[in-house]
């Protein structure tokens, strides 16, 4: 078993069709997690690998079902835990495309540990957490994610709790790709979903998902046509920050403030408003850009918030791996088992 | 004066001083000359639980114990013959371990007042007749020690710390040992400080002439070269030959090796071992939990690799949810829970054998592996080549278990050939025609269809599978056929593993089973009773789940069954359970292991007025 650590590039022409699995899909019907899953398998052709060397690793909730729909290859692990097997995965085979599906709880809560890990590291992973900011197959209860004050099975009274945010973590534990999309806006899913695929390093995409079941309607102000444009923005690398039903708002920075301005008053230009950078080396603006959710007033991104190289970890140990060979030649049994103090006794 | 030279079976010796006092290194020495002048032996050490105590204290103590003779032995001695105590705390500690007029070399040079204060001696033991039932030697062996550099250029911090090399010369010549093995050592180890080797080389002479010299010795000993099996030998401890074993392993199935694990004591030194290995193409991923650990494992082994991960109790109860989806995926897996006393974080450096119904019963559900106990260090390389043969062919996770006394123990491994190794045989499924993730062949035994491979893309996951298919399924009746199905496969096992032998008579009075690192004082405590006329047989298990096919026959031949164990009577709960069997427990949880005497006096307590006959 070799570690062939370069990428196979495929000749082979795939449809959307190549990646369903002939499993009945199970979640409520209306869920956002059908469309994640019908925007993975349009763009999987794109992703630039055969079909055999891709492999799903999940955890446990709603969203962690998506690898048995998936025909790849598929782990469906147990809860929390998708980060550590996959990288254990990758490690063992570095030429699979590994993908982890999870969700806020998941990844977030009991997987906390092993996703900041897996961002440190910059393994060769690409993340995708649907956020729906509730626990939805334990049924209903209040998740990581859920807003202050959420009114939930498990808090009646409103939860106390301040809500993590995800971006902000991937980001601020050294993830090298970190974006976000929605469910209900699948050109952009399939382009976030692609372009992960072609990033070497931990790749994070936030996607927000609605549980029609349990949370219903959590992103519909960012996700329905009319109200979309006032509180959406699209980050696009290059390009003025602007967003609103007429294109008039835009961001400016006002030293580390964003301040939303009319491009057309008078008093402002498209000169004044923040142009995305998603190739920045500094990470300042990429948390800056993260806090806009927490900011009342200011509009949503979805985009590549940021996207930077450095060695991978997989990459590392395999290279280190291969620099010990060359230095101290394969080890074979004779040199491991003789090569000490040894003795005879005849 | 000539000096006669006694000839003795064996001697126990233990090495005891500061941590800084390299009681470690001097005791490893001599046992690398031992082992070359073809003595059996087995050593323990003894270190500190504080990484830093305070010089001089009690809590700093560190002890080195070499057992060597000309027959076999299985344990490094219960009752140190020589004491080599450094200070005053490291004879304060150790002098109750002691032989009745046992030989204790003292460095009346650490004999301060600081120091006797540190190790609570109101008045100083060298002069209070407290130690008139031993035979003690002072030694100023600072003094000693400057005397024979005075003309080095060195600091007089870095000449006193050669002072165990004094000590180490003086006990080569008392043991009839040569020099040039530790001379070669220090060469190689200080080829860059040619001051220091010099230091070192002269101090060891300078004491090994000492007792050529003075008065003080009148009689050395010799213990003569053992009648071992022939081969080539190396000195391991069971840690360092659990790693061994694995790569052994790595290499004959032609899988790489992926150890996922995370450090804690007494398993740390296994991940330090693995992680040199790299030219053998082992991965060592330090993960960020336990539970990391084994999840990073599981990931490695559906991709292909021989997977493994280390631990010790606290872990193993960390990994066991985890332990319970390689159950339920059928992934083939390794996980080694080096024992420590318990629960919690209880006695992280003494050694237990209470992890066994854990590693048995500690999951949810039904949820079987296979379990093998390591039963001596070198047999620790052995464990693990085929715990990693059982899961590789079986497709199922094994627990090994060794514990905190063979981790750091060590003996003479007879090394085996590579092609004496047995094959270990390992087919990824590459073929489509027909394939169904949980088809089973005759022994239960499911595909491993890795990813990478074409045409074969499946998933895999925690929840029930449909028999054969391996689809998600709820229906009542496939349960039950799949909790069968994961059981029967570990049952199959028994097939494949050898069965128990009886050293001894194969009936009788009296058989002491034991499992783990007991086996050792066990053998020992027969072999002694069985000197003074008794009759008692003995059976060890190696494999714990399943037992060996014959086991519950073979004990059913004997009128009292004895089971001596470091718990409260776990094994001997599971052979109540499987086999209806009355059991006399014999329980030790001091997190020290059996000494044989102890053994011996149980054996007797048992067999009553008779003989066993
Ligand atoms: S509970 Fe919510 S998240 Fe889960 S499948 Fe139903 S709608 Fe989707």
């Amino acid at each position: 078993m070799a570690n062939n650590i370069d990428n196979v590039v495929t000749q082979v022409k795939y449809t959307a069709k190549d990646f369903a699995s002939d499993v009945d899909v199970k979640w409520c019907p209306g869920c956002g997690d059908y469309s994640i899953l019908a925007q993975a398998q349009r763009s999987s052709p794109e992703f630039g690998e055969l079909k055999e060397n891709i492999v799903w690793v999940s955890g446990i909730g709603c969203s962690s079902r998506f690898p048995y729909y998936m025909n790849t290859y598929g782990f469906h692990t147990i809860h929390g835990r998708a980060a550590a097997i996959a990288t254990g995965v990758k490690l063992a085979n570095p030429k699979l495309q590994v993908w982890v599906a999870t969700g806020d709880g998941d990844m977030l809560s009991i997987g906390g540990n092993h996703f900041i890990h897996a961002c440190r590291k910059n393994v060769n992973l690409k993340i995708v957490l649907f956020n729906n900011k509730i626990y939805g197959l334990t049924k209903g209860q209040y998740s990581p994610t859920s807003e202050k004050g959420k009114v939930t099975k498990s808090s009646p009274y409103g939860t106390v709790d301040w809500p993590f945010n995800p971006i902000k973590i991937a980001a601020g534990a050294g993830a090298t790709f970190v974006a976000r999309t929605m469910d209900r806006d699948p050109k952009h899913l399939q382009e976030m979903l692609t372009r992960a695929s072609k990033h070497t390093g931990l790749a994070f995409i936030e996607v927000l998902q609605n549980c029609v079941i349990f949370n219903d309607g959590a992103f519909s102000h960012l996700t329905e046509k009319d109200t979309r444009p006032e509180n959406v923005i699209y980050l696009e690398h290059g390009k003025p920050m602007i967003f609103g039903a007429n294109k008039d708002k835009g961001i400016m920075l006002d030293g580390l403030n964003p301040v939303i301005i009319n491009i057309n008053d008078g008093v402002h230009s498209i000169n004044d408003v923040w142009v995305h950078d998603e190739n920045d080396t500094n990470p300042t603006r990429e948390f800056i850009l993260s806090r806009f959710t927490e900011v009342e007033g200011l509009p949503t991104p979805v985009g590549v918030f940021r996207k930077f190289n450095k060695p991978t970890y997989d990459g590392d140990y395999h290279h280190q791996i291969e620099d010990v060979i060359a230095k101290k030649g394969k080890g074979t049994y004779e040199k491991l088992m003789f090569n000490a103090n040894t003795w005879e006794v005849k | 004066m000539a000096k006669s030279i006694q000839v003795i079976d064996d001697v126990t010796i233990r090495f005891a001083g500061d941590s800084g006092d390299g009681m470690q290194l001097t005791g490893s020495q001599f046992t690398d000359t031992v082992a070359a002048m073809g003595n059996d032996l087995s050593t323990l050490p003894d270190f500190p639980a504080e990484i830093r105590a305070p010089a001089g204290s009690l809590a700093g103590v560190s002890g080195f114990q070499l057992h060597f003779s000309s027959s076999d032995i299985q344990t490094p001695g219960d009752a140190p013959d020589v004491l080599v105590a450094m200070n005053p705390a490291a004879l304060k500690v150790n002098l109750k371990d002691l032989r009745p007029g046992a030989t204790i070399i003292v460095n009346t040079g650490a004999f301060d007042t600081k120091n006797l204060r540190l190790a609570n001696y109101n008045t100083n033991p060298l002069e209070d007749n407290s130690l008139s039932n031993y035979n003690v030697i002072q030694l100023d062996l600072s003094k000693l020690t400057l005397t024979t550099l005075e003309d080095l250029p060195l600091s007089i911090k870095e000449k006193e710390k050669c002072k165990n090399f004094f000590a180490l010369g003086l006990l080569y010549w008392m043991y009839n040992r040569p020099l040039d093995l530790t001379m070669k050592w220090l060469e190689t180890k200080f080829a860059k400080k040619p001051d220091i080797m010099e230091a070192n080389k002269r101090v060891l002479q300078a004491g090994y002439n000492y007792g050529d010299t003075t008065e003080i010795f009148t009689t050395r000993f010799d213990v003569k070269p053992a009648q071992l099996p022939k081969g080539t030998y190396r000195n391991v401890s069971g840690n360092e030959a659990i790693a061994l074993g694995f790569v052994s392993a790595s290499l004959k199935s032609g899988l790489n090796l992926f150890l996922g694990s995370y450090p804690i004591t007494p398993a740390s030194e296994i991940l330090q071992e693995l992680s040199k290995y790299k030219n053998y193409g082992v991965i060592t991923f330090q993960a960020e939990d336990e539970i990391a650990g084994i999840a990073s494992a599981i990931g490695a082994s559906f991709a292909g690799n021989l997977a493994i991960t280390t631990t010790s109790g606290p872990g193993l109860s960390l990994k066991l949810e985890a332990m319970g989806l390689a159950v339920m995926t059928e992934l083939p897996l390794v996980v080694v829970d080096v024992q420590r006393g318990g629960p919690s974080t209880g006695l992280p450096t003494k050694t237990e054998q209470a992890d066994l119904l854990q590693a048995m019963f500690g999951r949810h559900g039904e949820a079987p592996v296979v379990i093998l106990a390591a039963q001596s260090p070198a047999d620790c390389f052995y464990c693990a080549y085929e715990a990693s043969k059982i899961a590789l062919e079986h497709m199922v996770p094994v627990v090994l278990l060794s514990d905190g006394y063979l981790a750091f123990g060590s003996e003479p491994l007879n090394i085996p050939k590579f092609d004496e190794l047995k094959e270990i045989n390992v087919k990824f499924e590459t073929n489509p025609e027909g394939f169904y993730p949980y088809k089973r062949d005759e022994n239960f035994v499911r595909p491993w269809a890795i990813p990478g491979t074409p045409g074969l893309e499946h998933r895999i996951g925690g929840l029930e599978k449909k028999d054969v298919y391996g689809n998600i399924s709820y229906e009542p009746d496939n349960h039950e056929i799949m909790v069968h199905n994961r059981l029967n496969k570990v049952l199959k096992v028994a097939d494949f593993i050898p069965e128990v032998e009886v050293d001894g008579e194969a009936e009788g009075e009296l058989v002491v089973v034991t499992w783990g690192s007991t086996f050792g004082a066990v053998k020992e405590a027969i072999r002694n009773v069985r000197e003074n006329g008794k009759k008692v047989s003995h059976v060890h298990l190696r494999y714990l789940n399943p037992f060996p096919k014959n086991f519950g026959n073979v004990i059913s031949k004997f009128k009292n069954i004895l089971v001596p164990e470091l718990n409260l009577g776990q094994l001997s709960l599971l052979m109540r359970n499987q086999f209806n069997c009355d059991v006399i427990q014999f329980n030790k949880v001091k997190g020290q292991p059996f000494k044989v005497a102890e053994i011996e006096n149980k054996i007797n307590e048992v067999l009553g007025g008779t003989n066993g006959k």
